[in-house]
Parts: C-alpha cells; sequence; structure tokens
C-alpha cells in the first residue's frame, strides 16, 4: 500500500508534464470554488469553454465555427508570447519584457502599414519583417546590457516595457489622421486576412499569423533541439562558467537569445496589429499577453510542444471572457486562473523540499534496521 | 517658475504612493527577497481602500478614509504572505512568485468589483481625501513619517542590522544566530504592507474610484526607485520625488508654457529611462544587497 503510493508521487513529481496538469487542474478548482462561492453558477464558466473550443453553444444548441476560430486567434499571440519567454528560460534568462517586446513589434507594424507601398503580399510581408527586426532589437539590447554589464534583465526588461509603451504612443501620434485612440484604417494589402481561414470559420478573424505561429513553434523546437546555437543557449542556462570553460561565448548567446526571444514577442504584436485590427491603436495601456506568455511558458515548461498547448490553453480562456460576462460569470475568473496557475507554479518549488525530508527519513529508517 | 512652485502639492501627492511603496520594496531587498509583485500588491491595496471608503464613507464620515487605509495595508500584507511562503519557505523562483501576485492582483480586484459593484469597477465615493494646508495631502506626512521609522529601524536597532545582514550574507547572518527566515518573513511582510498603504494613498489622492489598470506601473516605478536609490532610505526619497515630478509633469506640462514643447510621453517615460541607464553606469559597483533574489537554504555550504 505504502510503496504504491510512493510509486504514484514519485511518478508525479518525475514528470513535469503531469505537473503542469496538476497545476492547472488545481487553478481551475479554486477558480470554480470562487464562482461558486459568490453565488454564481460554474456550470455556465464551463458551458463557455466548451462553446469556444468546440463551437457548440450547450444552451441552444447550435453550432458555429466561428467560435474555434477566435480560439485559435486569442491563442496565436500568446503561445508566440510564451515561446518569447521560454526562448530566454532556456539561455537562465527571466524575460518579462516580452510585453515591451511585443509592443515595438505592433508599433513599426502600424507604420509600415501606412509608409510602404500597397503592394499584394509584399507589403504586410514587409512589415512583418520589419516587426520582427524592431523587437528583436529591442530585446537584444536587454540581452547586451545583461552580458557586458551584468544589469538584471529582470529590472530592465520592466523599464524597456514602459518605454515602449510611451514610445509607441508618441510615434504612433505622427501617423496622419491618428485621433486620440486610433489610426485611420490600413491598406487592406498590409492586412494579414485569409479568405480561406475566414470561410472555413464562418467569418472569424483567423489570418495568415495562424500559419506564422506554427512555424514559430517548429523553428523553436529546431533551433533549440536541433542546432549548435540551441545548444549553446541551453549549455548557458544550465551552467555559465561551464559553458565559458567549453569554448561557448556566453556573451554571444545572451544576446542572441534575448534578441531571438524579442522577435518571437514581436511577431505576436505584429499578427495582433495586422491580423485582428484594422487599424492602428494608440495604446492607453498594456496588452498583457506578454504578462500572460509567462504563464504559458512556465505551464509549458518551456519546450516547444509545452508551450503551443499551454497558449492553446490561456487562448481557450482569454477567449471564452465575452461569453462568461454574457452569463453572469465576471471574465476577471480566467486572469484569477492564471495568476493562481504562476503562484501554484512557484509553490511546486516546495517538492523538492519533500524529496530530500523523505530521503533522509529513509536514510534515518535504514540506520534503524541496521541497527 | 510660479507655475513650477504650483505643481509641488502635485509631486508631493504623486510621490507620496511611489515613496510609501519604495520603502516597503527596499526593506525587503536589503533582507535578501525581490519583490516583483508590488504593483499586485498596490493594486490590492487600491481595491480595499476604495471599497472600503466607499461602503462606510456614510456611516462614519471622517474616519473612513483612515480605516480604508487600514484595510488597504492590512490586505497588501496578508497578499504578501503568500511571496514569502513561496520564496522564503520553498525556495521557489522569487520572479516567478512575485509575477503570480501581479497577474491574481488584475484578475481578482476586478472580480470582486463585479461581486460588489456589479461593474467593473468600484463606485466613485463622494469624497477621497482632504488636502490640508497649502493643498498638500496627508499623504506626505505619513510617507515621511514611514520614512524615518524605515530608517531608524534600518540603521538605528539590532533589528536593521540583522535584517541588513540577511541580505548580504544570510550563511553568515545565521551562524550568529539570527533566525533568516523569520527576518525575511518580517520583511516581506512590512513590504507587503507599505505596498497596500501606498495603493490605497494613491487611490484615495489621485481617483474617484478603483478600476482595472489604475495602478499603470506605479509599482514598477518604485520598483525602479529602490534600485535608482541604491538601496538607501536617503536615495530612494530622491528618486522617488524626482520620479513622483516626472509623473506630474506628464500631466500638467500642457499648462506649463516653458515646457509645452516637450510631449507628456517625455515625462512618462523618464523615471524608467533614468533607471536603466543609471543601472548600466553603477554596474561595476556592488551597491544592491548580495543575497537578494537568491534563496537562502538552511545548512547549505
Amino acid at each position: 500500500m505504502a510503496s504504491e503510493k510512493r510509486g504514484f508521487v514519485d511518478a508525479l513529481v518525475a514528470s513535469n508534464g503531469a505537473m503542469s496538469v496538476l497545476v492547472v487542474v488545481l487553478g481551475f478548482l479554486v477558480g470554480t470554488i470562487l464562482v461558486f462561492s459568490v453565488g454564481r453558477d460554474p456550470a455556465n464558466m464551463y458551458r463557455a469553454i466548451i462553446q469556444v473550443v468546440s463551437g457548440w453553444d450547450l444552451i441552444r444548441g447550435t453550432w458555429n465555427a466561428r467560435y474555434i476560430g477566435e480560439w485559435l486567434v486569442a491563442s496565436v499571440p500568446l503561445t508566440l508570447c510564451g515561446l518569447s519567454m521560454a526562448f530566454a528560460a532556456r539561455a537562465g534568462l527571466f524575460n518579462i519584457g516580452a510585453e515591451g517586446q511585443y509592443i515595438v513589434g505592433l508599433t513599426v507594424a502600424q507604420f509600415a502599414a501606412f509608409v510602404l507601398p500597397p503592394i499584394p503580399v509584399l507589403h504586410w510581408g514587409a512589415a512583418v519583417v520589419l516587426g520582427l527586426l524592431a523587437a528583436a532589437a529591442w530585446g537584444g539590447i536587454v540581452g547586451y546590457l545583461k552580458a557586458r554589464y551584468s544589469v538584471s534583465e529582470v529590472v530592465a526588461t520592466i523599464m524597456m516595457n514602459y518605454i515602449a509603451l510611451y514610445a509607441s504612443r508618441y510615434a504612433t501620434s505622427f501617423i496622419p489622421g491618428t485621433n486620440t485612440y486610433k489610426t485611420p484604417s490600413y491598406p487592406v494589402t498590409a492586412q494579414l486576412s485569409n479568405s480561406w481561414l475566414e470561410s472555413i470559420t464562418n467569418g472569424s478573424r483567423l489570418n495568415y499569423g495562424f500559419f506564422m505561429a506554427l512555424a514559430a513553434v517548429l523553428l523553436f523546437w529546431f533551433v533549440m533541439e536541433k542546432t549548435k546555437l540551441g545548444f549553446a543557449m541551453r549549455a548557458t542556462g544550465f551552467n555559465k562558467d561551464a559553458a565559458r570553460c567549453s569554448g561557448i561565448n556566453v556573451e554571444r548567446s545572451l544576446t542572441l537569445s534575448m534578441a531571438i526571444s524579442g522577435a518571437f514577442a514581436g511577431l505576436a504584436g505584429v499578427i495582433v496589429a495586422l491580423g485582428s485590427f484594422s487599424y492602428g491603436r494608440v495604446l492607453a495601456g498594456l496588452d498583457n499577453y506578454g504578462f500572460n506568455g509567462i504563464a504559458v511558458a512556465l505551464v509549458g515548461n518551456s519546450t516547444a510542444l509545452g508551450t503551443l498547448l499551454a497558449g492553446l490553453l490561456f487562448g481557450m480562456l482569454q477567449s471564452a471572457q465575452p461569453l462568461m460576462q454574457s452569463r453572469q460569470i465576471p471574465k476577471e475568473v480566467t486572469y484569477i486562473i492564471s495568476g493562481l496557475v504562476v503562484v501554484f507554479i512557484s509553490l511546486r518549488a516546495g517538492i523538492g523540499l519533500v524529496i530530500e525530508a523523505r530521503a533522509k527519513a529513509a536514510v534515518r529508517k535504514g540506520a534503524m534496521r541496521n541497527e | 517658475m510660479n507655475n513650477l512652485l504650483g505643481l509641488v502639492p502635485s509631486i508631493l501627492m504623486m510621490a507620496s504612493p511611489i515613496l510609501i511603496c519604495a520603502l516597503g520594496g527596499m526593506v525587503s531587498e536589503r533582507a535578501g527577497v525581490v519583490n516583483i509583485g508590488l504593483e499586485g500588491l498596490m493594486g490590492f491595496g487600491a481595491f480595499a481602500a476604495a471599497t472600503v471608503n466607499v461602503l462606510i464613507e456614510a456611516v462614519m464620515p471622517g474616519a473612513a478614509i483612515w480605516v480604508s487605509l487600514l484595510a488597504a495595508t492590512v490586505i497588501g500584507a496578508l497578499v504578501s504572505l503568500i511571496h514569502a511562503f513561496a520564496c522564503i519557505s520553498l525556495n521557489a523562483d522569487q520572479t516567478v512568485s512575485g509575477t503570480g501576485i501581479n497577474l491574481l492582483a488584475n484578475g481578482l480586484t476586478v472580480f470582486f468589483c463585479q461581486i460588489i459593484f456589479h461593474h467593473e469597477r468600484t463606485n466613485s465615493f463622494r469624497q477621497g481625501m482632504q488636502p490640508g494646508l497649502g493643498g498638500i495631502y496627508p499623504t506626505a506626512y505619513i510617507a515621511v513619517t514611514l520614512l524615518a521609522i524605515v530608517w531608524y529601524i534600518l540603521y538605528r536597532r539590532p533589528t536593521g542590522l540583522r535584517l541588513r545582514a540577511c541580505g548580504e550574507n544570510p550563511q553568515a547572518a545565521a551562524s550568529a544566530g539570527i533566525d533568516v527566515k523569520r527576518l525575511r518573513y518580517w520583511a516581506v511582510f512590512s513590504s507587503g504592507g507599505f505596498g497596500g498603504l501606498a495603493g490605497g494613498c494613491l487611490v484615495l489622492t489621485q481617483t474617484i474610484e478603483y478600476k482595472e489598470n489604475m495602478i499603470n506601473g506605479a509599482g514598477f516605478i518604485a520598483l525602479a526607485a529602490v534600485s535608482f536609490g541604491r538601496w538607501k532610505p536617503k536615495g530612494v526619497t530622491g528618486a522617488a520625488c524626482l520620479f513622483g515630478a516626472a509623473v506630474a509633469l506628464a500631466i500638467y506640462v500642457v499648462n506649463i508654457p516653458a515646457l509645452k514643447a516637450l510631449p507628456a510621453e517625455f515625462f512618462n517615460v523618464l523615471p524608467y529611462v533614468i533607471t536603466l541607464i543609471t543601472l548600466v553606469l553603477f554596474s561595476g559597483k556592488d551597491y544592491a544587497p548580495s543575497a537578494a533574489g537568491q534563496p537562502y537554504e538552511k545548512g547549505s555550504s
């Protein structure tokens, strides 16, 4: 009996994936209890989630593929910001700056939409590339400061987030015809919309960005696991000094990993700017994709597949918000679940202490037996 | 120039919450625990203060403000216990746990607004804090009092010496008989109280209700003030005043002919740019507490 129990706990502790599932389940559980305890019906929360994922409206018994499309639309930037966080994490960096890199990508894309000549495909293609490069530079600065001056990347990225926000507001005001909160509409050639994706999802905003996100997931996996560059980054993350001794250029790894990390977040910004909106925005505040990306990467254990799955999970929560709100469930319960998940993941560190205590107990038991 | 002098009360109004919050952050970091969650703790405090004030201002006019601030402090301190438990008892990553608190603050505060007030913000209160002599809000006096207390405890009491030792070299502190974990708990607990109080001060002086994104980086500015002020009360105070002035100027710059040419965003961005530059300039020197951010494991050698 006792050995069986230990087997189960050990298996759970050993597998990162199982722990992530457990943490998410716990988050949902507490969220559900919270909704229930304030006198709302948690079933409505789950009905909204099912409708978003499957398109089925359980109350009216109707089906609409648009919900599935919107679920994927919400998942794309979350997955990409998760990849951003995850890429830096593998090199041992904590990139709180996805938010700022996202804003830089978004702002440059908005500019490109108005400045570049309206040639089909090339127009948005160039906007994507410019947004990516700008965001990579924005992230790379922090990596360079970390490598060259050992400035804490946590503090530096927080500062860069707000610098990006206000710089974006200022820069966007120069686009002709911009009022206090939005620019005029983009030329059609700048938009990422894809009529085939729209038609199979009954007119959702699903766009080329979806394919770009899938490509990004593959690229993440390939670079991290199959290239010399990825190996250098992981080695830097495991042990900086050991990496340096074995001939890896640690400074270069740090700078590059933050730059690539920034590019992922920047892509998210470009896709939201040109895919989900038909006009540019003068940002009033943070969109919070970057911060939620931290939760995504933590749940996904900083792997490519894990981050994709976690991105879909958090995208599901986000796109279910309007439905929840219309059914008397405060939509903020989804933020609470994300927050709880992150808190639980930080508590996971305690498991190491439990293992240690258990090992000590086992040694003590063994010693007693020997006497 | 007259215009700038007229701004002093506004600058103090903006600087007070930043200073109070930064003092909390400083205490926590001097004890070795970085508190990224200050932004969220301010949110919890602001929500608590606004809610309590709305609910009791009719029943107990006069005292309502002070009860609200007390509620903000208590909430902030309680929530920070999550951070303390994760970082100190479980040796968790301090950045992860702080981020969790920030995310939770976004969700929980507006969630309860929806439950209590049935919309996505608190009802607006009829009367916030009233400015005293010269248009200066009492929050400025609260901030100065707390500054004096923190300075006295950190530099003139044995507890303060021990607390600083925990942030510089916890192993050495422990070998001198100091209970590192207990002191760190107290430090994080008080930083939570300071953060909550700062949020309460902000909402009662600068607006008339709590709503989403209302803190809008004030907690992060406080965090920046701790770094820019090099973890010392004097420096942190100067930083908080400078950043408070920047925040105030961002709002009032349109009324000042001499500065009208500069966009509001210039002042918005100032605290962050200054902090980033100083971090680079002082990078070679060890101003930060050496053990800040690292978990303390008993008996690890």
